[in-house]
């Protein structure tokens, strides 16, 4: 019984944090202005889920120049192991300012839970990476499966 | 023309692509350059990348190294990437103190020395292409940098934080650095892979990440498998010891241990 007890959190935070990774894979693939396309010479390239997710722009214009522009992009919904979530981004002036999930699992308690340690710790990501204005990642040498997990498939697919 | 978008002012074109080889994901990101010969250039840097492959791939019984290791081939009969190969792990076995290891099991096996090796010498050919400004090749987590992507901004490398996933320890900068590699050898991704070259088993190690920083990846990347086997205590004083060479330790206990240099390289 006590086991038990102990246990759970444990659980909770495993799922939160997979959930926060693909989340935020997801979340940086979508496509939201000027962001290279993968090249495609070799045979085998991967590809992230929803790379051509971005679905709607509006773009609300804060000056004449490019570089002011503020943009905020919804993203098709993805169907995810939890179920189906939909992330909406802004851009200001070529950065990533703020992240939202639009649509995420709340049918149960648990996905309650989850949600609310998983998105506040995804925007954090999200934003983190952005601010630290990284161009790529160095860390233990991940799998070929791993890299489709990793902050630097985000990057490879945002062209951030 | 699709692949290569002009960003606003000034800053020159970026060519990027992702190709799976050698069990991992090689990062290209390339700026500058005409797009076409920048293109041309990737199919050749990527194309060597899958033969290193062929090469050098134990789990391929075809490779030379499989050959070479089962006594089909000598030494003297192998491709001249091969001879340079394993020159190179030989020398880096030397320099370790035998902590790196081209061995494994009494066989030959590269295997540590070849991805870097891959890399730089992927990320040396598109430097090479005309106009190009900055490349960054990232094979499976271990970058070679050359130039910058931009005039006035350089190349910035995240460290991935191994006891925070999704999250960053630090970030190093390329600034005023013609060429900048980064490699980390920890257990975050695979597990205890690396192998103490003295006990032919998984390494007793206090670390679970070594980051290392210096001009040129094929040997950034043995040295952080060696500094790995060491151990904190030795593999600090060991890397300190290496001319150009800055390093990133991170503990099992979530300690940080850092060589005197390293500072000036934080973004």
């Amino acid at each position: 019984m006590h086991a038990l007890k102990k246990n759970r959190p444990l659980r909770r935070i495993v799922l939160a944090s997979a959930a926060t990774v693909s989340g935020m894979v997801m979340l940086l693939t979508l496509k939201p202005h000027t962001s290279p396309v993968l090249a495609t010479t070799g045979t085998k390239s991967p590809t992230v889920s929803s790379s051509s997710a971005a679905s709607g722009g509006s773009g609300t214009a804060g000056g004449g120049s490019k570089k002011s522009v503020t943009k905020t992009v919804t993203g098709d919904t993805v169907q995810t192991r939890w179920g189906p979530v939909q992330v909406r981004v802004t851009i200001k002036s070529g950065k990533l300012t703020e992240v939202a999930a639009v649509s995420y699992p709340q049918d149960n308690p648990r996905d309650q839970e989850i949600n609310s340690y998983a998105l506040p710790q995804l925007r954090r990501e999200a934003l983190a990476a952005q601010s630290a204005q990284i161009d790529t990642v160095s860390g233990a040498t991940y799998t070929s499966d791993g890299y489709r997990q990793s902050l630097q498939s985000a990057l490879d697919s945002a062209g951030l | 023309m699709a692949d290569a978008v002009a960003e606003p002012a000034e800053a020159p074109a970026a060519l990027r692509h992702a190709e799976e080889v050698m069990g991992t994901v090689f990062s290209f990101d390339v700026r500058g350059g005409e797009p076409g010969a920048v293109r041309q250039a990737l199919g050749t840097a990527v194309a060597g990348l899958h033969r290193a492959d062929a090469l050098f791939s134990t789990y391929r019984e075809d490779s030379e190294v499989s050959r070479l290791a089962r006594g089909g081939l000598t030494v003297a009969q192998v491709a001249p990437e091969v001879a340079e190969v394993l020159d190179m792990a030989a020398e880096a076995e030397r320099v370790s103190d035998g902590w790196f290891s081209p061995r494994y099991r009494g066989s030959v096996d590269p295997t540590g020395i070849v991805k870097g090796w891959a890399a730089e010498r992927a990320a040396r050919l598109l430097a090479a292409v005309d106009g190009v400004c900055g490349v960054s090749v990232n094979g499976g987590g271990d970058v070679q940098m050359l130039g910058a992507p931009e005039p006035q901004r350089p190349w910035r490398v995240g460290i991935a934080d191994p006891l925070r996933p999704g999250g960053l320890a630090a970030v190093i900068s390329a600034a005023g650095a013609e060429e900048l590699s980064v490699a980390t050898s920890g257990t975050a991704e695979r597990g205890a892979h690396i192998v103490d070259p003295r006990t032919g088993r998984p390494a007793v190690t206090d670390l679970v990440s070594v980051t290392v920083v210096g001009p040129r990846l094929t040997w950034v990347d043995c040295w952080a498998t060696a500094a790995f086997a060491m151990g904190s205590r030795a593999g600090l004083a060991w890397l300190e010891s290496l001319p150009d060479i800055e390093a990133l330790l991170i503990t099992a206990g979530d300690e940080v241990r850092c060589t005197g240099g390293l500072a000036a390289r934080l973004g």
